[in-house]
């Protein structure tokens, strides 16, 4: 007896791919200044190793245009010279790539031990309620998108959240709609910023 | 005699961070410029005289790390700096960077030339950008003093300062994956041997070293190893940066010697446990290490005395949780960070770090069965000793040293079908201490 389930070899079933693709998307290219980012940072490695520039290549196209499609991964894979595959590879794996349309910020709550000690947990729920969506969604009209994260390396000042390249510090959970007001009328300027660099 | 930060000693002062402040306070680049006049040789004697051992985790000692760097080859050599630092509790190489930027940047200048390497990368993680943008212009600044680039302070040697944004994978900070990350490929360990010393960045001979340890290097060669060792226990010299977080009344980072003890790091430097709550277990090390018990503080918080007491120093991230914590929860928080986190290359750990986190959730909500228990002490064991990094002995940590001191916790969930602390003890619902 075979401990395998009977497989249905209908070609169009058998053949389908489980992985979704990105969208293609609009056409994409660097914009003059962005080329001009590349190519300088293409020079920090050896002539021969164009494909370390990978991850600041993706972060310039994400930068640009929000997201990554596949014709951002495409421009890419051109500008490094490796197939589109491997630009795929590569974004599939790290955390901070997107490959569907985000938010105009981006809040990356802290969920591990040190944060969650002091009620991560709680902010995540409290944001969730004042927007309406759950932890991986976007609101409906495109300002915030929520995602949980693993430690961001400042557990001392935790509870932890991100914005986009941003950071807020100590956000206890019944100041979270003032911070998303905040956030809304002042835009990143409201952030209270790493501790270390409030003086510069 | 109290102890005299010399690591972090200016970083709460405004300017601390400039090119000037570092030349004006710190002897700054002092040590680079006796290192030129040094043979690389005796650099790394020297770095091997002090005992300096390496900050980022495994605590090698890194004299012996730049030795076994191939030196017949003419392969170019490579220095990278980690300063990916994710492991949960640590935060001390932020700082660092942050405020002490040119500390680091001497240290890999120093390095370079011990180890004839030419050029350094930084591998900074993607969440550090605040922290990016402040080395960067310091790179900048240090370039144009001559300290970095061609012929450097006249001495015939070339060095190469550059940073490489990383982009969110814990696991980029093991060694060989953070080499693959620079290589531009997923951030994934390699076989070993061979090691990085003989073939790492580019399958060049290459060392990787932590950004606190690249820190000391200008220090050692500045006032010698034998004022390094002394500042430690043997074969523990040097300053140490700890990181103290959860329950404390003033988490921070805080620098010390190994001699001082984990009770007086949590009690005296960190203020003592929150709204004074009884303390209930400490994670010295980052969450990779075994748990420590109140009564097993009374140690010197050096490598080697607490891993005699039975856990590690690991990246010094101290965690402190009081007895609202569920031991239970805790692994399953854990979890949830070392499923996210495996890379996916190792099948025990991939599938592995799944199991444990679906049964400590099972367990945890209290829908566990008694076989659970054992099925989760199964599936750690396997994990153990499995992999090619050490990410799959750090992520069965958490379940094999909450089981082996809190099983009856574990018990009573299967027991009751619920978590039997007090309902508002919840870690999850805490209290906010007044001391925020
Ligand atoms: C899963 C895993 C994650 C690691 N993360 C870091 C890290 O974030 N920062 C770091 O400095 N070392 C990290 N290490 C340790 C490095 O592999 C390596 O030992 C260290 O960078 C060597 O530098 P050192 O000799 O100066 O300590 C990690 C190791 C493992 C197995
Ligand atoms: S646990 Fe949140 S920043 Fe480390």
């Amino acid at each position: 007896m075979s401990f395998h389930p009977r497989m249905d070899y209908a070609p169009a079933k058998f053949h389908q791919s489980a992985r979704a693709l990105p969208e293609e998307g609009e056409p994409f290219a660097y914009t003059p200044e962005n080329q001009a980012k590349f190519d300088a940072c293409v020079k920090r490695y050896p002539p021969d190793q164009r494909k370390s520039a990978i991850l600041y290549a993706l972060y310039l196209a994400q930068g640009q245009q929000g997201s990554l499609t596949r014709a951002a991964m495409d421009h890419v894979a051109t500008q490094i010279g490796c197939t589109a595959a491997e630009v795929e590879d590569v974004v599939s794996y790290y955390t901070m790539f997107f490959t569907k349309p985000v938010g105009k910020y981006v809040l990356y709550v802290c969920r591990t031990l040190s944060c969650a000690l002091v009620g991560a947990e709680r902010v995540t729920e409290e944001l969730e309620a004042a927007l309406g969506i759950q932890r991986g969604e976007t609101d409906p009209d495109g300002t915030f998108t929520l995602v949980e994260v693993e430690c961001l390396g400042a557990c001392d000042r935790a509870p932890v959240v991100m914005v986009n390249d941003g950071w807020q510090e100590r956000l206890s959970p019944d100041r979270v709609r003032q911070f998303l007001d905040d956030l809304r009328a002042r835009g990143e300027a409201s952030l209270s910023g790493c501790h270390l660099c409030k003086e510069r | 005699m109290p102890y005299e930060p010399v690591l972090t000693r200016h970083v709460n002062e405004p300017q601390s961070y400039t090119l000037d402040f570092y030349l004006k306070h710190q002897r700054g680049y002092e040590g680079l410029r006796k290192a030129l006049t040094l043979q690389p040789h005796d650099i790394i004697e020297q770095v091997k005289a002090s005992g300096l051992r390496g900050r980022g985790g495994a605590g090698f000692p890194t004299g012996l790390k730049w030795q076994f760097v191939l030196k017949d080859t003419p392969k170019p050599k490579y220095l990278c700096c980690n300063a990916d630092e994710s492991e949960p509790g640590t935060f001390k190489d932020h700082v660092l960077m942050e405020r002490n930027p040119h500390l680091l940047i001497e240290g890999c200048a120093i390095a370079c030339y011990a180890i004839g390497a030419k050029v350094a990368y930084i591998y900074i993680r993607g969440e550090f950008y605040h922290v990016q943008q402040v080395l960067e212009a310091e790179i900048e600044k240090a370039y144009t003093a001559g300290y970095l680039g061609k012929n450097i302070l006249g001495s015939g040697s070339d060095c190469d300062v550059y940073v490489h944004r990383g982009a969110g994978a814990y696991e980029a900070g093991e060694e060989t994956a953070l080499i693959e990350s620079l290589e531009g490929k997923r951030a994934q360990p390699r076989i070993k041997p061979p090691f990085p010393a003989v073939a790492g960045l580019y399958h060049c001979p290459t060392a990787v070293n932590n950004v606190e340890t690249l820190c000391n290097v200008p220090l050692i060669v500045l006032n010698g190893p034998e004022w390094f060792a002394s500042l430690g226990p043997e074969k523990n010299g040097g300053p140490k940066l700890f990181c103290i977080s959860g329950h404390v009344k003033t988490p921070g980072v805080y620098e010390a010697s190994m001699h001082t003890t984990l009770r007086q790091l949590i009690f005296d430097h960190a203020g003592g446990m929150m709204d004074d709550r009884p303390l209930k277990a400490v994670i010295p090390g980052g969450s990779s290490v075994p748990l420590l018990l109140p009564d097993q503080l009374d140690v010197p918080s050096s490598f080697d005395s607490i891993q005699k007491a039975g856990s590690l120093l690991g990246s010094a991230g101290i965690i402190v949780m009081n007895d609202t914590v569920c031991m239970v929860w805790l692994a399953m928080n854990l979890l949830h960070f070392y499923r996210h986190e495996s890379c996916g290359k190792c099948t025990p750990c991939r599938e592995g770090t799944d199991w444990l986190f679906k049964l400590l959730r099972r367990i945890e909500s209290g829908e566990g069965r008694p076989k659970d228990l054992d099925l989760l002490f199964g599936v750690s064991s396997n994990i153990v000793g499995k992999t090619l990094c050490a990410f799959g002995d750090a992520a069965a940590t958490p379940v094999l040293s909450t089981m082996k001191v809190f099983r009856a916790e574990y018990e009573a969930h299967v027991r009751e079908g619920r978590c039997t602390l007090p309902a508002e003890w919840r870690a999850r619902q805490p209290v906010f201490a007044g001391a925020h």
